[in-house]
């Protein structure tokens, strides 16, 4: 029982930054429609950028861990969203109404750019950080198996959870969020409707992209090693985990990414680490199956 | 090119300015900074980086605006004047083709042709028949398949491992692996298949990764990640293609009243994937003149016009799917017996994407931009081997390009597969 919660526990911190990754793929699919294959990419840069803003302040001398982490959280949202901004005004903007198939292998092609970009300024080799929030508490003891909350993983699910609930205030409430459903209905008629529809779109990217940083500073706490490739397979789960939910739906994406989370933490403690993955694409796999409009996802209506 | 007009200017440095900007803030931590690999060491500084990236991205913006002012706004860039060579070259299409055909084949015969040449011309063809395969799903019929490697990854191990435990020569495999792999594409692609385009695209993505995890862990069915080894090598007809050959086999070199050379067995090698490669050349030319070529198209333009003219787009779909992942499975055979040994890093996503670059930089539906591709994109990095570090960022950066400037492809003018008489339209667009 200890055991099995302190899976429920690893992979609801794992699950939460699914989710964190995979809302910057659901809104861009909602409102354009296109899978953003470089937003795991977005995700690795922000990790790269998290770690060296840690380095340069712990450079500085900045000791006060809350300071540092409110530093560290700015600046990697700051940068990584300028890098969500110029991934799309430079390889999807201009094949906006072009075929089917152009944003999505221009968006291959950006990750595949943005991979070695990394690789080629900062090395191949993984970097690591020294445990930078350490600490935690004791949740129940039994049979001599203590199930623990580290500070970091409550971190991770608190901030989730906030920026969970500021997301869904701000696509049901602002007037962004009201421009943001109106393009996502019907691009034409919003711009009549003097929606300014790219600004709109740069503005959904540049959110997706922000709080793919948040994932990639907290994610970066709490591994402590990163590489250039880290972003292809978190990515591809986050996406999964978006499909699970529902694409376009922000409740989904989140509930998608905790199923995603937990189904990996539970195979790797229950049955064998190195299929984790295997599983969660064969659940993606069985939801297309039965259910291809996902778990909270309205069916989707053809238009001729 | 006018002079560049006065009222321009300001509009045009304020952009310029802003794209600097942006440049700095995105060149800032990635490239002003590097983390060092170990943690002795300290955090590298590099200013410069920065303020050339700065100033790079000034003066290229500047340069662009520049050069658009000058420009009258409806020619759309170079576009249309490779179109117009492409165009006049059209009619020689056939003949160009059948003068390549003939080159290659006497290719190896040449007394230039030594070893090197003629194995790098056996890579370049395995990636020309992995790209017409290819076309055939994401050229014709229209479907992203980014795990096209997984059907290669399946191709080869089923040879190695029919050669392995049953002995089965590479003739008797090579139906087999082709027919494995096409099993693993309808299996993959039934419940896929029916949802939509781009789903389809993260799925065969995540299969690829799939297939990948599996051959390096069941290790003691695939070898894990060390792979496997001494793969056996294809027969003429018998004949073996050895030094010694063992009691009661019979050398090439022994039937034909030749002193052994290794090159042989690399002429041999390349003839096999120019036979393969052709077939697979003249299967997607013939099927795309029968129903269900047509219904490959019809359906990758318009769906729902397709189904309503009572196409089942699931059982299209499935075919292309099926007899791209076969040929995949071909050449997967063929790469496993030509390398000799196979492990799972052959096999990663890299390599379908390089095969997908192949595809779309060639001008998808276009064989000869397949060729094209192939030679550029896999002699290049062989050639320039000092160059290699920036071989995938360029690749990147080129699919995006190609991808703005001509989403279609390089080569993409295509005739269209069927006209009316007297409407002559444009196809590909």
């Amino acid at each position: 029982m200890a055991y099995f919660l302190q899976q429920l526990i690893n992979g609801l911190t794992l699950g939460a930054l699914y989710g964190l990754i995979a809302i910057g793929y659901t809104m861009v699919y909602g409102i354009i429609g296109m899978i953003n294959f470089a937003h795991g990419e977005i995700y690795m840069i922000s990790a790269f950028i998290a770690m060296i803003a840690f380095a340069i302040l712990g450079v500085l001398g900045v000791a006060s861990v809350p300071l540092a982490l409110l530093v560290v959280l700015l600046l990697a949202v700051i940068l990584t969203a300028a890098y969500g901004w110029t991934v799309e005004r430079i390889a999807y903007r201009p094949l906006r109404g072009s075929f089917r198939l152009a944003p999505l292998i221009s968006a291959i092609g950006m990750s595949i750019f943005l991979q070695n970009y990394v690789q080629l300024l900062q090395g191949a080799r993984a970097k690591a950080m020294t445990p930078f929030i350490s600490g935690g508490f004791v949740v129940i003891e039994e049979g001599g198996f203590a199930v623990t909350v580290s500070y970091l993983q409550l971190l991770i699910m608190v901030l989730t959870l906030v920026l969970m609930a500021g997301f869904t205030q701000m696509i049901g409430r602002t007037p962004l969020g009201r421009a943001q459903r109106a393009c996502e209905q019907d691009r034409k008629m919003a711009a009549l409707c003097g929606i300014d529809v790219d600004r709109t779109i740069s503005l959904t990217f540049v959110l997706g992209a922000g709080l793919a940083a948040v994932a990639g500073v907290l994610s970066t706490l709490y591994y402590g090693v990163i590489d250039f490739f880290i972003g292809f397979l978190v990515g591809l789960k986050a996406f999964t985990a978006a499909v699970l939910g529902g694409i376009g739906s922000l409740p989904g994406a989140m509930l998608g990414g905790v199923l995603i989370g937990l189904v990996e933490a539970f195979w790797a403690a229950y049955f064998s680490a190195e299929y984790k993955d295997v599983a969660a694409f064969s659940i993606l796999v069985l939801v297309l199956i039965f259910r291809p409009s996902g778990l909270l996802g309205r069916p989707e209506v053809e238009k001729v | 090119m006018s002079a560049f007009p006065r009222a321009k200017m300001l509009p045009a440095l304020k952009e310029s300015a802003m794209a600097a900007g942006i440049a700095l803030l995105l060149a800032l931590p990635l490239g002003g900074v590097q983390l060092p690999a170990g943690s002795t060491q300290a955090l590298h500084f590099r200013p410069w980086w920065v303020v050339i990236a700065v100033v790079g991205v000034f003066c290229g913006r500047f340069a662009l605006a520049w050069l658009g002012a000058g420009r009258k706004p409806a020619a759309n860039g170079a576009a249309p004047i490779l179109d117009r060579i492409i165009a006049a070259a059209s009619p020689w299409r056939r003949p160009l083709f059948l003068g390549f055909v003939i080159v290659l084949a006497v290719l190896p015969l040449m007394p230039f042709a030594d070893r090197r040449m003629v194995d790098l011309a056996t890579l370049v063809l395995i990636y020309v028949m992995l790209g017409w395969g290819l076309n055939i799903v994401v050229g014709l019929a229209g479907l992203l398949d980014l795990g096209y490697v997984a059907f290669y990854a399946v191709g080869a191990y089923s040879y190695t491992l029919l050669a392995m435990h049953f002995g089965l020569g590479f003739w008797t495999s090579l139906p087999l692996a082709g027919a494995f792999a096409a099993l693993f594409g309808v299996l993959l692609g039934f419940p896929v298949l029916r949802l939509r385009g781009d789903y389809l695209a993260i799925v065969t993505l995540g299969f690829g990764e799939m297939i990948r995890i599996v051959l390096i862990n069941w290790n003691s069915f695939t070898g894990g990640s060390e792979g496997i080894s001494s793969i056996p090598s294809p027969t003429l007809f018998g004949l073996v293609f050895s030094a010694n050959p063992a009691a009661g086999e019979v050398a090439f070199h022994q039937a034909v009243g030749l002193p052994y050379a290794g090159v042989h067995k690399l002429i041999f090698l390349y003839y096999i994937i120019l036979a393969l490669a052709l077939a697979t050349h003249l299967i997607s030319m013939r099927l795309r003149r029968l129903p269900v070529g047509r219904a490959w198209e019809a359906l990758r333009e318009d769906e729902i016009a397709s189904r309503a003219l009572g196409l089942n787009p699931v059982m299209v779909k499935l075919s292309a799917f099926g007899l791209g992942a076969m040929l995949a499975g071909f050449a997967g055979a063929f790469f496993a017996t030509r390398q000799g040994f196979i492990n799972p890093s052959s096999f990663t996503f890299i390599e379908s994407a390089i095969i997908l670059a192949i595809v779309v930089l060639g001008g998808m539906g276009s064989q000869i931009g397949v060729i094209c591709a192939a030679i550029v994109l896999i002699l290049l990095p062989e050639m320039a081997r000092d160059f290699a570090e920036f071989r995938m960022l360029l690749f990147g950066g080129a699919m995006v390009a190609i991808m703005v400037w001509r989403p279609r492809g390089l080569l993409a003018h295509r005739e269209p597969s069927i006209t009316l008489a007297e409407r002559e339209k444009e196809g590909g667009g």
